[in-house]
């Protein structure tokens, strides 16, 4: 869709708008990137510019004092458990509500919709006092739990809009030779619905990995915390060593900005999902 | 055991792990929270019923009156200042062939980092000795010589302009999205009819993203009451309590004080507000606003 034809000027103008835009979105990521890489001796004297001495060791020296071998493992462990939690419950309940149809999962449906709209703040302090009591405080799995019950509408209902488009025949050569629904699920569902299942992954992989209230109130254990509370506790401990402090905000962000490249479109749509529906 | 295997029995099999692990993580504690919120229990000893005490101690409590204030400014902020911005470059993208994917991706991306990198970003830009306010004052302007999150005057809305830096990239792939199902018949007959560039934004593309419009408003008002990180770890609710939001102010109650029912009666609030919102939304739905 063309809007409209524009005459010269005012491409130019439209270009100029957008490039002013684009710099104020990009600008302050550069500055990051730049600082990640400058030595501690020119923050006081070039705070803005590009470092006339370009220091990689920030990142080694990031690596070692933050322990950040045993951090980003954390913060994977989180990520990977949550994935095959959330996304194996979660298509399971898609399938059933996009194929299966039982009487009552109206209910469910609507029961997702309130679900997604709770604020956290409403119930993080009794889960907080519950996950106490089942002893599952500073532990990997209790944090994996608890995203994949954050995370479970909305990924049900992104697998469910994309399973709910399949053609019935797909299914029925498989049921005439005898295939249970367990089975039809698993040879049938999975292998067709993967494009939905790579964006649902994407999208809560992402919202696992820069997650923050959950990590900072149920992670309190230095070992077992995540690359996002410990960077802010980072942050606070070497306050003024801004090049290292960067290069922790560089090496959290790169895995996101490497996905990105590759995966862009399905990125943007798992993200605007919701939106674009209406 | 017929009927538990039964074709709609298997069916509800299905669901009940995601509805389990729900049920868990979100609706348990939600239900716990309405209870504690009707006692002054702290965490340790015997838990009374005090009725709607803590809901009368809430509003004549000073912190809870300013939170609410922020809560309702910063929904303000969002609904005007990403929303126009982003409404201008979406509307502008459709209009260039050069470079659009390249503009939409670098709009997006601060909304795919995480709050606490955003919020490390702009502490440096705003950092007294080594940001922008450095930088103009060696230019001779005294702008910004203390950073904006320090300053009670400004801290809220500087943790805003972060926040809306981080989130309006979002607004402009979903608005796009919008325009480009507008039938492009519709544009060539304005055309024809010699309408400007701006009456065609008012009157065709406007109209034809509504429902799509709508949707962010409500998700920005809904979003706005639990906001929670930027501010806390960029300002912690302070100085003196002049950028704490309802979040932050429960989350001190909770875990800074241990007033377990003080802080469920906020979180209720909170939830009853949500569930207000959504209904309002759905109501209009139905009474066929187009929405």
């Amino acid at each position: 869709m063309i809007v409209a034809k524009y005459r010269k000027s005012e491409l130019i103008s439209n270009y100029t708008i957008l490039t002013f835009f684009a710099l104020f979105a990009f600008l302050p990521i550069l500055l990051l990137i730049m600082n990640s890489i400058k030595p501690q001796e020119e923050f006081g004297i070039n705070a803005l510019g590009f470092p006339s001495d370009i220091r990689w060791l920030n990142f080694y020296d990031a690596w070692i004092l933050g322990n950040y071998a045993r951090i980003f493992l954390n913060s994977l462990i989180l990520v990977a458990g949550t994935l095959i939690i959330c996304l194996f419950c979660s298509g399971l309940a898609a399938f059933s509500l996009a194929r299966l149809k039982p009487k009552g999962s109206s209910i469910f449906l609507i029961y997702l919709l309130v679900g997604i709209s709770i604020p956290a703040q409403m119930f993080i302090l009794p889960l907080f006092l519950m996950w106490k009591e089942l002893n599952l405080m500073n532990t990997h799995l209790g944090l994996i739990i608890i995203y994949s019950g954050l995370n479970a509408p909305f990924a049900t209902f992104l697998i469910r809009s994309y399973m709910v488009q399949l053609p019935e025949e797909l299914f029925d050569a498989a049921k005439i030779d005898g295939a249970n629904t367990l089975q039809l699920f698993i040879k049938i569902a999975i292998p067709i619905s993967w494009p939905v299942f790579l964006t649902t992954g994407l999208v809560v992989g992402l919202a696992v990995w820069n997650e923050f209230l959950f990590a900072l109130t149920f992670m309190q254990d230095e070992a077992s915390k995540p690359i996002a509370t410990i960077l802010f506790a980072f942050q606070s401990r070497f306050e003024n060593n801004w090049g290292l402090v960067s290069a922790s905000a560089v090496m959290m962000a790169a895995p996101v900005a490497i996905m990105f490249m590759f995966f862009q479109k399905k990125f943007i749509a798992g993200l605007t999902s919701g939106a674009s529906k209406g | 055991m017929k009927l538990l295997l039964s074709k709609n029995f298997i069916a509800w099999y299905f669901i009940m792990p995601a509805l389990a692990i729900h049920l868990l993580v979100v609706a348990t504690p939600s239900i716990l929270s309405l209870a504690l919120c009707l006692t002054d229990w702290n965490g340790f000893g015997k838990i009374n019923y005090i009725g709607f005490e803590n809901f009368y101690e809430l509003f004549d409590d000073r912190v809870f009156k300013k939170a609410v204030k922020h809560n309702i400014i910063w929904t303000i902020i969002f609904l005007t200042v990403p929303i126009s911005i982003a409404l201008t470059c979406a509307y502008l993208l459709t209009g260039i062939k050069k470079f659009q994917l390249i503009y939409r991706l670098l709009f997006f991306f601060p909304y795919m980092l995480a709050s606490i990198i955003s919020c490390q970003i702009w502490k440096y830009m705003f950092h007294p000795l080594h940001g922008i306010g450095a930088w103009l004052s060696s230019k001779g302007l005294d702008w910004i010589s203390a950073s904006p999150f320090t300053l009670k005057e400004t801290s809220l809305y500087a943790v805003a302009m972060v926040d809306g830096w981080h989130f309006w990239g979002f607004l402009v792939v979903v608005y796009i999205t919008g325009m480009y199902q507008v039938d492009n018949s519709l544009y060539e007959a304005a055309d024809i009819e010699g309408a400007t560039k701006f009456q065609k934004f008012r009157f065709i593309t406007l109209p034809m993203i509504r429902p799509i419009f709508i949707f962010t408003l409500m998700i920005i008002i809904i979003w706005s009451i639990p906001t929670f990180d930027y501010i806390y770890i960029l300002t912690q609710g302070g100085p003196a309590y002049s950028s704490e939001v309802l979040a932050t102010h429960l989350y001190s109650q909770a875990f800074d004080r241990f007033n377990v029912g003080y802080s469920s009666a906020i979180g209720t609030l909170m939830f009853v507000y949500v569930i207000i919102i959504v209904s309002i939304f759905g109501i209009l739905q139905k009474l066929g606003w187009d929405i």
